[in-house]
């Protein structure tokens, strides 16, 4: 290689004793601001300026159509709603179901396929597939599985003898059959998340814990799952976050029917069936807020227990 | 290991396969009977698609308009961030630490508390109802994933390499153009992959942004003619619809898989 000093100086003579800036490194810091102002723009424009509408708006009465008018909290009444107050328990209730069920099967995946051995790719491929699939395509794809008397799921039941199971009729049965179908479309892709977890876990330790005796389940409770923590913090991140602001799977699957409504289904009604986008904004404040406050205690949790 | 575990393994993998694949091939099979198959008539054949073909304003616009709103998402992620991430890692510039946060509050910040001030916005900048606007608020999303990608691929080319080029003669900007692009190419192509993936999938932004029945996309189509505002559903065609819409995923994961992979081991995935 010719030389490793800093570009500058390959282009000119050395500088002069340093002002604090030469020319050179102030034409590149130029070049940097062009270069990242279509990024700041968009940001800008389409993150920061909605973040602060959304604030003012939830300050105002603002109806669909016509003028708004500041009207101080009264948005926020709606906190109290009785519908909202049912869409946050029935969220929370679908948020805890899904992050256990999938969180067991997801790793319960990434044990079977963590090896590498003959035909294991084709297996993560498989499992993997459906994530590729939108949740949209796969709700409408479920919606033809749960409500068809035609589909095999209803033809395996007539088969065993039941008679017609409603999988979306009740709260119950739609939010279990909600559960089965994200496990299906989301469990490889947290397979992966954890699959490339267990791998990073260096095998030297493994051998030790098989020299010390210790049996699988001592060495599953001893030494992966304390390593394998800031893996499975972010994939519960990762759920957490994604089962509370869900909206395709019920909207589409049950028309996010109040028993099955979500917090971002109550926000979509306020804002577009009630017309009122500032109640709506309202809500979302609160959401974001709530939401806020969990990222940040996860965070601080993973960060202490990653020591 | 022994024999019997890596039969077990086997066992496992191929039932949990077919278990996965079911839903998807009943779905591809229940799309080519025909309609007749209901009453017991012979029925194999394409007569789904035909009357998806004829839904609406017709499956061509909606695919089109998919399409664009993909293009536009993409290509403004890729530029943007490819720009964006070379000058956070060799121009410094003022404020490079600012906007960097800023750019990854978007993870922080489910958008879908944003859409209702989106909606307002949009209206005011005249993009409300409007394929590219969608199309950038798709990639305003996909830039917190890009930019740190990108600001890796960078960091991970080895200085010289730009040295070199700008002993050769290159501007700056021609280095990035000519040397610098074929080394962060992986990272363009996951940064590609998974904005395209998410645009094309999009389902909430395009329900709400969209009003006009000619300007939907895809998944919104398919939505209406699941909840049957146009009569009654016709399941049939909406099965045709879920594997036109699944299609080009599933191809583009097949082709691009390794690409997927380093989407997650770079660890700045958002699900």
């Amino acid at each position: 290689m010719v030389s490793l000093s800093p570009p500058r100086q390959s282009v000119r003579p050395a500088p002069p004793p340093a002002p604090r800036r030469d020319p050179i490194s102030r034409r590149r810091s130029r070049l940097g601001l062009v270069y990242a102002a279509p990024m700041a723009v968009l940001v800008g424009t389409l993150f920061v300026v909605p973040l602060v509408l959304m604030v003012w708006m939830s300050l105002n009465h603002w109806p669909l159509l016509g003028a708004s008018a500041p009207n101080g909290l009264t948005n926020y009444q709606a906190l109290g709603d009785p519908l909202f107050l049912r869409a946050v328990w029935f969220t929370l209730k679908y948020t805890a179901v899904t992050t256990v069920v999938l969180g067991l099967i997801a790793f319960g995946l990434a044990l079977l396929v963590q090896r590498n051995r003959r035909g294991v790719g084709a297996v993560r491929a498989v499992l993997f597939l459906p994530s590729a699939v939108g949740l949209a395509s796969t709700s409408l794809l479920f919606y033809g599985l749960f409500t068809t008397d035609s589909s095999p799921l209803n033809e395996l039941v007539r088969l065993v003898g039941l008679g017609r199971v409603d999988w979306l009729g009740s709260t119950g049965t739609a939010l279990g059959s909600t559960v089965a179908m994200i496990t299906w479309r989301f469990a490889g892709f947290y397979m992966l998340i954890l699959m490339t977890g267990l791998q990073s876990i260096d095998p030297v330790l493994y051998e030790a814990a098989r020299i010390d005796g210790a049996g699988r389940w001592q060495t599953l409770w001893r030494v992966t799952l304390p390593l394998l923590r800031p893996t499975l913090a972010l994939a519960m991140v990762l759920s957490l976050t994604g089962s509370l602001l869900a909206f395709d799977q019920f909207f589409i699957l049950t028309g996010g029917r109040h028993d099955t409504a979500t917090v971002v289904i109550d926000i979509y009604r306020e804002a577009f069936l009630s017309q009122d986008l500032g109640r709506a904004a309202a809500v979302s404040v609160a959401t974001l807020a709530v939401l806020i406050v969990v990222n940040v205690a996860q965070m601080r949790l993973i960060r202490r227990e990653g020591r | 290991m022994t024999r019997t575990r890596t039969g077990a393994f086997y066992l496992t993998g191929a039932a949990l396969a077919v278990l996965f694949l079911l839903p998807m091939l009943w779905t591809v099979f229940s799309s080519v009977r025909g309609r007749e198959a209901a009453s017991g008539g012979d029925g194999w054949g394409l007569a789904n698609y035909q009357r998806l073909l004829a839904y609406g304003s017709g499956l061509g616009t909606y695919l089109t308009n998919t399409v664009v709103v993909a293009v536009v998402a993409v290509s403004v992620t890729v530029v943007t961030t490819t720009l964006g991430g070379y000058a956070m890692v060799r121009l410094p510039f003022p404020g490079r630490n600012v906007l960097f946060l800023v750019t990854l509050a978007v993870l922080m910040v489910p958008y879908t508390t944003i859409l209702v001030p989106l909606y307002i916005l949009l209206g005011w900048l005249g993009l409300q109802n409007s394929l590219v606007g969608l199309g950038l608020v798709l990639a305003v999303l996909q830039l917190p994933f890009g930019l740190f990608m990108m600001r890796n691929s960078f960091d991970a080319l080895p200085a010289e390499l730009e040295e070199a080029a700008l002993v050769d003669g290159c501007t700056i900007t021609g280095a990035l153009r000519r040397v610098l692009l074929r080394g962060v190419l992986p990272g363009i192509v996951t940064v590609a992959l998974f904005s395209f993936l998410a645009a094309w999938n999009e389902f909430v932004a395009p329900l709400i942004f969209l009003t006009d029945g000619s300007k939907f996309t895809l998944p919104v189509a398919l939505f209406n003619l699941q909840s049957g505002s146009l009569g009654s559903v016709d399941f049939g065609a909406l099965q045709a619809g879920v594997v036109v819409s699944a299609l080009p995923c599933v191809a583009v994961f097949l082709v691009l898989q390794r690409y997927y992979v380093r989407g997650f081991t770079s660890g700045a995935l958002k699900g």
